[in-house]
């Protein structure tokens, strides 16, 4: 447990979804030593997470088939918890010390949750949490579900809890039926999409799908048993066994923020070959901005030949990420959170549920900062992952400090890494 | 196809397909996973390893996120919910 282990590659790739698959395939066709991270059990990320049944997609198998086939070494269970210049420090089972001469961030994104009264029941989930619970083993079949949030997410994880068994009573989509009428009609005109959408909208069909919708508090004891929604101003009670919520997705910007990597509007900044504003750094995927799955695929491969000089083999696939990032254009402005979404938090809603802050806490303060040093609000385990952006949605406060360790850690593990890391800072 | 497991939540047998995290035995054993600092029974939030509302002892150990752990035969794993 006290030994540290010390790796070396001359590409580093942290995060195992998508992006960083692609990526350190890419990497490894110039013959260097690329080792793959991640935080979870196994690659894949939340999209191509090992599933058990519902089948994962073809596209993801000619991907792990590669990975397999490749000289890529994988670090599952791998939490990077510090960045210093030229080196990470993770922890699995032991400290991991990872050098490395390039690195490609691939650390993917987030669900945002937002506070309502109820919303820390058990059973109360994140629809990409959900989704991720049936692909980790959970049994949905004959379960009462309702998927509330807004965007393309919430329709994908309904299609596939039905899929899986489950009932799906209902979908509360928060955007109006022409703003999602406008959306729906823009993917249909991107060529690839529209198929997509046609599938989705079959395997959707007799779901009830709600627009002007959204949840206002879970009742239940000890575990949800009913959501009040609101739609076109009305309410009402729906009885149910999960609430899967789903409001957009967040960059996981924290690793590369402690690595230096600038952001422009909450986002990674890079530039045409991936690289961030630090030299021999990339940016790959989701923190660079929300584009799904194919932009994801694109960016990594373009990371990972930039960041072996194969800027030939890069370029060639700028067309193709162009194509892609229209997409990104369009998710960007076709699902703004409307304000009445902020006032659903009561004065005794949590806000912060790792140290179990209220609302009314938080809303005499003036800022992050304050609301942290009075409250210990963002002070607990998840270190201000959920709140955060809860906070920044609900008071407009800016969240700007990241600070080692990145994730809580075993003493053991800091006491291992720390007088390397001193060495050399 | 794939075959099942056994591991204890609580001192109770659960049954789980091979390859589930510890997560989804908990849920599927009816047991929350963690109370909170006020005493309120929690369970999994985000599913990927940053909410934390997953906690519980595994084989002792506290404080693991039970959704970043494979169930492994004959586990021990303590829910406080």
């Amino acid at each position: 447990m006290d030994s540290v282990k010390h790796l070396r590659f001359d590409v580093a790739v942290v995060g195992a979804g998508p992006a960083g698959i692609a990526a350190a395939l890419a990497a490894a066709d110039s013959g260097c030593s690329v080792g793959l991270l991640d935080d979870n059990p196994a690659a894949g990320g939340q999209i191509w997470r090992a599933t058990h049944d519902c089948a994962r997609p073809s596209a993801a198998s000619i991907w792990f088939d590669r990975l397999n086939k490749s000289a890529v070494q994988i670090v599952r269970g791998a939490h990077v918890f510090h960045a210093a210049k030229g080196e990470l420090a993770a922890e699995s089972d032991s400290a991991i010390q990872i050098s490395y001469g390039k690195l490609i961030l691939a650390t993917g994104a987030r669900e945002l949750f937002l506070p309502f009264p109820g919303w820390t029941l058990p059973n109360v989930m994140g629809a990409g949490g959900l989704q991720a619970f049936v692909k980790s083993g959970l049994d949905i079949s004959g379960r009462r579900i309702v998927i509330a949030g807004t965007g393309p997410l919430i329709l994908v994880v309904a299609a596939y809890a039905r899929k899986c068994g489950a009932k799906v009573i209902g979908i509360c989509e928060q955007t109006t039926r022409p703003k999602m009428a406008r959306f729906a009609l823009k993917m249909m005109l991107i060529w690839g999409k529209s198929a997509e959408a046609m599938s989705l909208a079959y395997d959707l069909r007799g779901i009830p799908h709600w627009t002007d919708c959204w949840p206002v508090a879970a009742f239940g004891n000890r575990r949800v048993e009913s959501v009040r929604i609101s739609r076109h101003g009305q309410t009402g009670e729906i009885e149910c066994d999960y609430l899967a919520c789903g409001f957009h997705l967040i960059p996981n910007v924290e690793l590369p923020r402690m690595c230096g990597c600038h952001l422009r509007e909450d986002f990674v900044a890079v530039d045409e070959y991936q690289q961030t504003s630090i030299p021999g750094i990339f940016c790959a995927g989701e923190p660079t901005g929300i584009g799904g799955l194919e932009l994801a695929l694109v960016e990594g491969e373009i990371a990972g030949y930039a960041a072996t000089n194969w800027e030939d083999r890069a370029k060639h696939l700028f067309a193709k990420r162009a194509r892609h990032q229209k997409v990104v254009r369009i998710l960007q402005h076709a699902f703004p959170l409307r304000p009445e979404l902020k006032n659903l938090a009561r004065p005794d809603t949590l806000v912060c549920r790792c140290e179990d802050v209220p609302h009314e806490r938080l809303s005499e303060h003036r800022g992050w900062r304050a609301a942290k040093l009075h409250t210990r609000c963002g002070m607990g385990p998840c270190q201000g992952r959920i709140c955060a952006p809860a906070a920044e949605f609900l008071f407009g406060w800016q969240i700007d400090s990241v600070r080692p360790p990145l994730f809580p850690v075993r003493c053991s593990s800091l006491a291992a890494i720390a007088p390397h890391s001193a060495a050399r800072n | 196809m794939s075959e099942s497991i056994s591991v204890r939540v609580n001192g109770k047998l659960v049954t789980v397909r091979d390859g589930s995290s510890v997560a989804v035995a908990v849920l599927a054993s009816g047991a929350t996973c963690r109370a909170s600092v006020t005493g309120q029974p929690r369970s999994p939030l985000c599913g990927m390893g940053t909410c934390f509302e997953c906690r519980v002892a595994i084989n002792g150990e506290p404080q693991r996120r039970s959704c970043q752990v494979l169930c492994e035969a004959n586990m021990e794993i303590e829910a406080n919910g």
